[in-house]
This record gives structure tokens, C-alpha cells and sequence, in this order.
């Protein structure tokens, strides 16, 4: 099933298609630690995008002429299952998931301690299993908790937004109509402690002036949900933490 | 899956006179951080091709060549014509080319060049429709990259865009519901310019068109392609490591100020 | 000159956790000043060094570590052992036997096969080759009888506790005996399986609260209120 262009992308009282304002990012869950057999894991839904992550490693390379003598190689893989899209989408890898598959590992690779590792690899497998718009920023934001979920050591968390124009607007987080349909799309990729970008793509039409409030305005979008991630990442150990201290008090009642 | 890959062993004595030298506001070549290499343009260098150019900048050479066909459009633009851009790093280009199907580096940079040309609606596609959703002119442009000494990028994309202005697509006439081309040939409607400029970060420094020493050294490297009204149209940061904010929105300025010497070398 | 967090606090990637002129440890970084950790873990220090005790991460081999491994391959000169690392693992066969070594496939495998899960200590490892491996010494080589289970390697001193507080009270409420090896791997060898059974379920609980405080007599507890449902007798009671 083909889409059709909507009338309009934001309505008379600047609201989008899904009802969001222009500022807004879709909702976010995050999971992480879910898979049983690789080292890290994690899930993220964002709006309609459903996105599973997994990293296996540092482990020995093969064939072992690909390993770097003095460092961990990254493997990076962004694959698309053929039912994630409106149109069934081929199996067979695509240029575009070749390209977001180098440029999502280079966004990853600055912050992660490679020289630990040498002649290993880190692989990181991102599945998207439903698709609708800014799966690359959605993945990436998952594949840092993956990593840090396998216990890579790293600078800091990677955390990914897109922003873009829509109707002649400067909006956060397109989803895929808006992608689509809209005057621009730019992906941005950070690391939120020192701000540096480790990506950056735009495809549209932008003045310097409109580059500018969307450049600032993707960076907001990483900020929020960097503090998402730190979230999920401290959720799933603090719930342990919680239960034993009601055994502990539990028992200590017991006694007493 | 992407791969990274070993890169060169650079001397550790080079990377410091590069860096020592970019401090003071010089190159390895003599050139100053902004400066572009010679380029050079020939056209229609390839008779058999719709259109074509050859390109050099400094020593990095790349050569362009436009197919037009005439063939069906895609199904959600029917009344379009169809533009498709791919770039081989064919193996006689460098020791680090290998041989096989366009790999990562590849398939980046013609995407690259392809969104600058399309976001740029420099081709009138809905000018190269024949019968809508049934027959368009598609405009192949396949780049081939012949010596690699840095900065493919902007090479390559000079070269395609050259290559678009100078090709020449046939006109055609429509006889008992056939199509029929006619052997008079006209320009590709062309009603904009991408401006495709490269730029390294090595230390705290941007430097336009790195020659390849540089691109072994360097943290990282953005693009940025702005039309003729000076609009950013494409972006991509590419490379290992990060770029800060402030470099970001300097590149945006550099880039739209290098565009103006691009456009003086195609002349339009 | 402050140390920013508490002491057992969780931290993650990139969080700050001191600024100053401490000692860097385990799962820590510095930028300037500026001290941060690597991993997800708990911040420990001592005052003078600040670490993270990561809640997960590889093991990574120590000259003079004791190992359990799985022997996976065979080479004309001796064995690449599995030891639960990112490196797989070597041992010569001079490492192994007394005596010179007569290089015949035959002899090898009846020292070691694959599938032989062996006790060996870590005598080299450095950043340009994988770790070597000795059989030579007292308790090590092939594992003929007990169990043995992994954990997150990062875990394996909270398993043994302050000066053994832990391992030694495992030892006296199940009244089996333990070989813990610093990769991960733990030998568990009792009277009875009931006795080993008890073991793994208290590890397992270590390994899942490792975190946590109060953690010995928790377990303690856990160890005897089991044996009590499951009919158990052991040493102690």
C-alpha cells in the first residue's frame, strides 16, 4: 500500500498529523537486557518505530585478517525485517542500509574504548521490525544502551533525534509522512556530555537561518532523551536493588 | 554489515608536521586551510555517452558519464522522469580499492552526490515525462573514480553535475501510440546547481578539499551542498569521530563561500 | 577536591563521579581533572582511588589469574582453551606434562581432549597475543568430578566477599567445596547433588544481588531455610 500526500502537515492550530506540537518528540519506551544470548540488549518503541538491539562481544574476530592490531573493530549492522514498512521491503540488503549501517557505526565508534580490546570485534546488530520514520536515531539510541548493557566500556551514551521542516515549520522527531512529504529531514547523533556530534545527515531544503533553529532544535530532542536513557538503564537495576530491601527489612522484622 | 577498517599506518612524524603545519595555517601542499586544489573540466569526453566530463582536482581524477534511456516510472511519481547516480571505486584507482560490487565508501558517496542533485531539484524531472505512468526518460549518471588522492566527494560531484550540463537527451515524437525518437537533441532541463563541499576537522581546524594524507589523519569530515539561492540542500558527516557544535555551523558558512568558487569553475 | 557520588551509588557511562587527584580503578576514566566511569556499576572507593564494581563486563585475563576453561581445539604443539574471555586461550604442551614433549596428535589428546574442561593458571597476556596458559602446579588440570557453573566475571569477589566472608560461609552451610576461578567459572564439588544443587542456588542469588548490602547472612538464611524445605541435611546443623 502506497501513501498518499496529506493536505496539510500541520493543521490551523499548529498541530501535526498525530497531534503532536512542533516541539514534541513521539512517545518512548525503552527497555534493556531482554535477549537471553547476547552480551547486551535492548528495545525501543518511539511512536510507530519498533526497533530490537543487540551486541555480541568484544570476541575474537573471523576471518582474523579484518582484526585492527591495536584496537576492537565495530561491526555495525542496521537491517529493515520485510515486514517493518506499508510496502513489503526486499531482504537483500539495500544501499540504504548500507550506507546508515557505516554511518550509525561511526557514530558509535567515537565514545566506545576500542584500544581495551584490540583484535577483537564488537558487533552490533539493529533490527527494525516496524518503520515509520527516523529509525536511524532510534536505533542508534537503543544501540548505546545495548552496548552499555554488555558491559563496553565507553565515554559516555551516544543519544540520536531527528528534526526537519513540515509545512514551511521547523518541527522534532518527523515521522515517516513527515519525513516524506515534508522540506527537510536531519538526523543528528551526540554525545550529550561534550556536545560533539558523531552524526549529522540532512537531505531538503534549508536557509542557514532554518539550519540553524533545526541543527539547535535536534540537539534539544537528544537531551531529552539521553535523560530517558539513563532512566532505563538505572530502572532495571534499581528494581532489583528495591526488592532485596524489603527482604532485608522483611527478615530483620522476622528477627526482631 | 559495516565494517571498520585499518586505515594506512601513518607515521606518527607525518601526522604531527600536518598538524603542526594546519596550526599555522598551512597544508602539506603549501595551500592555505580553505583553498581548493586546481580543478578541471573537460567535457564530453566520452562520445558514446548523453553526456559526460572528466575532472581533476589536484591529482584526484573521476570521470563522469550520462546515460538517458527511456523507461517507466516509479509508481508513486508518475509523471516524473527517473534519476539514478552510482559511483564506483574501481580497483586501478587506489591500493585500497578492492575488487567486487560497490562497497560502503561507494555506495555513501553517490547517495551523496544523489541527494544533492535531487534535493536541489536541479533536474526537472516532471520534464522528462513521456507518457505519464507509462514511459519517462531515466538519467543514469554513473561516476567512476580513476586516481584517489582525497576529497571524492566534491570530485565526483563536480563531475556529475558537469556531465548533466553537458548532456544532451533526444526529442521525441509520438506516432500511432509508439514512441518514436527523433534524432534532434536537446540540453537536460536543468533548473538549479548543487554545490557539493568537503570539509576535514584535524585538531581544532576545518580545512576544505583534504588531500588524502589528510583524510588518514583527520577526527572527521562533513559535506555540505548548497543550491545556486545559497540553501543547504544536503549535509553528511562521515569519519570516526565527532565534530563539536561550533564547527558544525562553521562548515555551513564555509561551505556556502567555497560554493561561489565551484560555480566560477562550472560556469553558471 | 570532592568525590561526587556515595559510595554504592549506581552509576552509568559518562556520569561524573569525582574531581581530583584520585588513584583511577576498575571501570573508571579521566578527562583532566575530572574522574568518570566506563560501565554501569557501583562506585567504590577507599579514598584515595575511586573504581566502579561493573554489573557486567568481560573478563579480561591477569598474569597469575586462576582459570577454568574448555578445551575447544587441538594444535600440533598443544591445546586453545575456552576460557570465557575475548581471547581465546592457549596452552603448550609443555605447560602441560613433565616430561619433553614427542609431537604425535595421539599423545596430546590423551592428556587433554576437546570437551575437557581443565584448572589453569594465566603465565602471560599482553596486548599483541592471547593469553597462555600452565597446567603445572598443584590442584591444576583436568576437572573430573563436580559441576561447574559461570557468572559475570565482574562478580566473582563479591562471590568470595571481604577477606572470604562469603565463600567460607557457602563452604560451611552446604559443606561442599569451592574452586573459583577468576573468569567466571566456579567448581562445585559435594557429598551429594542436593548438597551441589543448594550451591548453584546460592550463587545464582549472589550473582543477581551482587549490589546489594547485607547480602552474607541474607544468604545464610536463604541456604537454610532450603535445606530445611528440601529435607536437606549438611555439616553445620
Amino acid at each position: 500500500m502506497s501513501q498518499i500526500k496529506p493536505e496539510r502537515l500541520i493543521n490551523e492550530q499548529g498541530l501535526r498529523i498525530d497531534g503532536r506540537k512542533p516541539d514534541q518528540i513521539r512517545p518512548i519506551k525503552l527497555e534493556v537486557g531482554l535477549l537471553k544470548n547476547a552480551t547486551g540488549s535492548a528495545y525501543i518503541e518511539q511512536g510507530k518505530n519498533r526497533i530490537l538491539v543487540a551486541v555480541y562481544g568484544p570476541r575474537e574476530i573471523h576471518p582474523k585478517h579484518l582484526a585492527l592490531p591495536d584496537r576492537a573493530t565495530i561491526r555495525c549492522r542496521y537491517h529493515m525485517a520485510p515486514f517493518s514498512t506499508d510496502v513489503r521491503k526486499s531482504p537483500a540488503p539495500s544501499r540504504r542500509e548500507l550506507e546508515l549501517s557505516k554511518v550509525i557505526r561511526e557514530s558509535l565508534e567515537p565514545v566506545v574504548f576500542t584500544e581495551y580490546y584490540p583484535r577483537t570485534t564488537i558487533d552490533v546488530f539493529i533490527e527494525v521490525l516496524q518503520s515509520d520514520g527516523g529509525t536511524r536515531c532510534a536505533g542508534i539510541t537503543a544501540a548505546s544502551l545495548a552496548l552499555a548493557d554488555a558491559g563496553i566500556p565507553m565515554r559516555d551514551l551516544v543519544v540520536a533525534c531527528a528534526s526537519g521542516k513540515v509545512d514551511g515549520q521547523i518541527v522534532l522527531d518527523l515521522c515517516d509522512l513527515e519525513d516524506k512529504f515534508g522540506e527537510a529531514d536531519l538526523p543528528v547523533a551526540m554525545i550529550p556530555r561534550s556536545e560533539e556530534i558523531t552524526l549529522l545527515q540532512m537531505d531538503g531544503s534549508l536557509t542557514p537561518e532554518e539550519f540553524r533553529e533545526a541543527f539547535k532544535l535536534a540537539i534539544e530532542g537528544c537531551k531529552q532523551i539521553y535523560a530517558m536513557q539513563k532512566e532505563a538503564l538505572r530502572k532495571k537495576y534499581i528494581a532489583v536493588k528495591e526488592v532485596t530491601e524489603e527482604e532485608t527489612v522483611e527478615a530483620s522484622e522476622k528477627e526482631g | 554489515m559495516s565494517v571498520t577498517r585499518e586505515t594506512e599506518v601513518i607515521a606518527k612524524i607525518k601526522q604531527k608536521q600536518i598538524a603542526d603545519l594546519i596550526s599555522r595555517g598551512r597544508r602539506l601542499d603549501g595551500r592555505s586551510l580553505f583553498d581548493y586544489r586546481e580543478i578541471k573540466v573537460e567535457t564530453g569526453v566520452i562520445e558514446k555517452a548523453e553526456g559526460s566530463a572528466s575532472v581533476s582536482l589536484g591529482d584526484t581524477k573521476t570521470l563522469a558519464g550520462v546515460k538517458i534511456e527511456v523507461g517507466e516510472p516509479f509508481p508513486d511519481t508518475p509523471d516524473e522522469g527517473v534519476l539514478t547516480v552510482n559511483a564506483e571505486l574501481v580497483p586501478l584507482a587506489s591500493a585500497t580499492f578492492e575488487l567486487g560490487p560497490p562497497d560502503e565508501n561507494a555506495i555513501e558517496l553517490a547517495r551523496v552526490v544523489d541527494r544533492g542533485l535531487r534535493e536541489s531539484k536541479a533536474i526537472d524531472l516532471k520534464k522528462l515525462c513521456i507518457n505519464p505512468g507509462k514511459k519517462v526518460f531515466v538519467v543514469f549518471v554513473d561516476i567512476y573514480v580513476l586516481d584517489h588522492d582525497g576529497n571524492l566527494t566534491d570530485a565526483s560531484a563536480i563531475a556529475a553535475l558537469a556531465a548533466l550540463i553537458n548532456a544532451k537527451m533526444p526529442t521525441y515524437e509520438i506516432k500511432a501510440g509508439e514512441i518514436e525518437l527523433k534524432p534532434e537533441y536537446v540540453q537536460l532541463p536543468i533548473q538549479n546547481y548543487p554545490f557539493t563541499v568537503t570539509m576535514a576537522k584535524i585538531g581544532d581546524k576545518l580545512v576544505v578539499d583534504p588531500i588524502i594524507e589528510e583524510e588518514q589523519v583527520m577526527d572527521a569530515q562533513i559535506t555540505v551542498t548548497t543550491d545556486q539561492n545559497g540553501n543547504i540542500c544536503a549535509m553528511q558527516k562521515s569519519g570516526p569521530k565527532a565534530f563539536s557544535v561550533a564547527h558544525v555551523l562553521e562548515a555551513v558558512d564555509l561551505a556556502r563561500e567555497k560554493a561561489k568558487h565551484i560555480r566560477a569553475i562550472l560556469g553558471v | 577536591m570532592p568525590i561526587l557520588v556515595e559510595k554504592r551509588q549506581l552509576v552509568t557511562p559518562g556520569d561524573l563521579i569525582a574531581e581530583g587527584n584520585y588513584l583511577i580503578g576498575e571501570s573508571t576514566f579521566r578527562e583532566g581533572d575530572k574522574i568518570y566511569a566506563t560501565r554501569i556499576g557501583l562506585v567504590d572507593t577507599d579514598g584515595r582511588s575511586v573504581s566502579v564494581v561493573a554489573l557486567k563486563g568481560s573478563y579480561i585475563p591477569s598474569v597469575g589469574d586462576l582459570v577454568i576453561g574448555k578445551v575447544i581445539d587441538i594444535s600440533l604443539s598443544g591445546w586453545v582453551v575456552d576460557i570465557n574471555a575475548p581471547y581465546t586461550a592457549i596452552l603448550h604442551a609443555s605447560d602441560a606434562i613433565e616430561r619433553p614433549f614427542n609431537p604425535q596428535r595421539d599423545v596430546l589428546t590423551s592428556i587433554y581432549d576437546i570437551g575437557d574442561m581443565i584448572l589453569a593458571k594465566v603465565v602471560a597476556y599482553d596486548r599483541t597475543r592471547n593469553p597462555i596458559l600452565t597446567t603445572h602446579g598443584p590442584g591444576l588440570g583436568k576437572i573430573t568430578r563436580g559441576r561447574v557453573i559461570e557468572i559475570v566475571a565482574a562478580k566473582i569477589p563479591r562471590l568470595i566477599g571481604k577477606r572470604g566472608s562469603m565463600i567460607n560461609m557457602l563452604k560451611r552451610e552446604t559443606g561442599c567445596h569451592f574452586t573459583i576461578g577468576q573468569n567466571g567459572l566456579i567448581l562445585i564439588s559435594g557429598r551429594s547433588p542436593e548438597d551441589e544443587d543448594l550451591a548453584v542456588l546460592a550463587i545464582r542469588k549472589i550473582e543477581e544481588e551482587a549490589h546489594t548490602t547485607g547480602l552474607t547472612d541474607r544468604i545464610c538464611n536463604l541456604i537454610r531455610e532450603e535445606s530445611q524445605k528440601r529435607g536437606v541435611s549438611n555439616v553445620s546443623n
